[in-house]
């Protein structure tokens, strides 16, 4: 059973029923599910979490759909690393990584997408489809093809070519979009009139399918043994993302998981060939004027953010910042991240981390902060971003006089220890 | 100048369930108005208090954004086809 009680419209406050709905049909306005807390608060606690599995689904109560056998890969309860390395190259106290490149289809739109596809099953429809900028295309695929349902993802012709691998090995129909993603978001939101069997996960399913991103939130404070954060910083294409971790870290507090009302700090991060979110917040506006996007974070390259407004309320309202990163920084913060944490992330990391750095050396997100930075997305996605700059340090004959001559006969890394008897070895072999 | 308008599923109860409307104008804005006079109750759900396009609404004209054109003043040619698309989605 699950404890939805409606939708709501944010901007009129109409009330809906639980149904393939996600605007006003009188404003507009996005469409919000709404819940009983109290009787989620008299059914979860910190023990039936972690009696469930080790997926988004332990979190189902808090869940817009609750299903015995949902349609899952297994998204979530992905790695909170602490990155003191990184903390101590950003000048930062504790710093943490939340590094959902680890999902099944290698980023947090498996989160999203297993909870849409499991209410779009529960409402009958048989066909997912989507709008994407690559990672969502990845991931309703796969769990359609998981489903059994058949699936329709419509991106941009310009995708990364892993982007359009990954999404047509599972077999589904991929249509390449002539045009920006506002292109073809627009293109689909104009099929879900024309089409109205068919889940688009992100636009008539959208309600559902964004609630998914609250796991964020979940997992982080769970992983912080049920305490929030002081700062986390978002990356932002839609502002999805960021409004429901901050929605997230509320319902908490809310159903008693948490022990004190959580002061959670809310940053956005965006690349500055698409910043109309961050535009906004530097000249202190409300209006989000769109923009044609022309950056290298192709899964943030959203020129109309459909959830613009909200994310900067989010972030204002929570003492937050917002900042953007050029494509220059965007390939820096990749290989920092990759260099300092082991961890390689997607074009829409890099922008995370370049935020990140930007706003600790602005004193914007402090050094006594507990700061979570979210990862949303693998490196392998997007390799072309780095063509250029990282390959192979020599290519050698398979002589070690050939090795010897490319790193250098001393350590090169000079740092004593168990090694440091390859000096002698190395003179007895310049002997022979 | 005639212009075709198509309506999005949310207000083809206001159309009678057409999902195309054509109305004369020489302007986005003249269009939209020329719809509400045609069939009541577009102006409400399209425009705020200071007649501007709602924030959740979005208006395309041969599928380019109205706010990249020249918004409500965006003239029209004979033929042209205006979409009104929910904000509302992606991401």
């Amino acid at each position: 059973m699950d404890f939805v009680s409606g939708l709501r419209c944010r901007e009129c406050g109409r009330a809906y029923p639980a149904e393939a709905l996600h605007v006003c049909d009188y404003c507009f306005g996005p469409l919000e599910v709404t819940y009983d807390y109290e009787a989620i608060a008299a059914s979860i606690s910190r023990d039936t979490i972690a009696r469930g599995p080790r997926s988004i689904w332990r979190y189902a109560d808090l869940l817009p759909v609750a299903d015995a056998a949902p349609v899952d890969l297994g998204a979530g309860f992905t790695p909170l690393v602490r990155a003191d390395r990184l903390a101590a190259e950003l000048g930062l106290g504790e710093l943490w990584i939340k590094d959902d490149t680890a999902n099944p289809t290698g980023s947090f739109k498996d989160r999203v997408v297993s909870v849409a596809l499991t209410k779009a099953r529960q409402l009958g429809f048989k066909v997912a489809a989507c709008a994407s900028t690559g990672n969502l295309a990845n991931s309703v695929a796969a769990h359609a093809a998981r489903a059994g349902m058949d699936s329709v993802v419509l991106i941009p012709a310009d995708l990364e070519r892993a982007k359009i691998t990954m999404t047509a090995v599972y077999g589904g129909k991929v249509v390449a979009v002539e045009g920006t993603y506002d292109d073809v978001n627009r293109l689909c939101a104009e099929l879900t009139s024309e089409r109205p069997s068919w889940a688009f996960v992100n636009v008539n399913v959208r309600t559902y399918y964004a609630e998914g991103s609250k796991t964020l939130a979940f997992e982080i404070a769970e992983q912080l043994d049920w305490t929030a954060p002081d700062h986390v910083v978002v990356p932002i294409g839609s502002g999805s993302q960021l409004t429901k971790v901050a929605k997230g870290f509320e319902e908490l507090a809310k159903v008693g998981l948490l022990d004190r009302a959580p002061s959670v700090r809310i940053s956005g991060a965006q690349a500055e060939g698409c910043a109309p979110v961050a535009t906004a917040f530097a000249e202190g506006t409300d209006a989000i004027r769109p923009v044609k996007p022309d950056t290298i974070a192709k899964s943030l390259a959203i020129g109309n953010p459909a959830d613009g407004w909200y994310a900067l309320d989010a972030i204002r309202s929570s003492g937050g910042s917002c900042a953007a990163a050029t494509d220059g920084e965007i390939i820096e913060a990749i290989g920092l991240l990759a260099r300092t944490e082991g961890i390689f992330a997607e074009t829409a990391g890099g922008v995370t981390i370049a935020t990140l750095a930007k706003l600790a050396a602005q004193g914007v997100i402090r050094s006594d902060e507990r700061v979570v930075a979210i990862v949303t997305g693998h490196g392998l996605k997007t390799v072309e971003a780095l063509a250029g700059t990282v390959g192979p340090t020599a290519t050698i004959a398979s002589t070690l006089d050939a090795f010897d001559e490319a790193i250098g006969t001393g350590d090169p890394f000079d740092t004593g220890g168990p090694t440091a008897a390859t000096t002698a070895d190395q003179a007895t072999r310049s002997n022979a | 100048m005639s212009v075709t308008v198509r309506i999005p599923a949310q207000l083809r109860t206001l159309t009678g369930g057409a999902s195309e409307v054509t109305v004369e104008g020489s302007t986005v804005g003249e269009a939209l108005k020329a719809l509400d006079a045609a069939h009541a109750g577009f102006a409400e759900r399209l425009f705020d208090d200071a007649g501007a396009l709602r924030r959740f609404v979005n208006v395309f004209l041969a599928d380019e954004d109205v706010r990249f054109l020249g918004g409500l003043d965006t003239p029209v040619a004979d033929g042209q086809t205006l979409s009104i698309v929910p904000a509302v989605a992606g991401g």
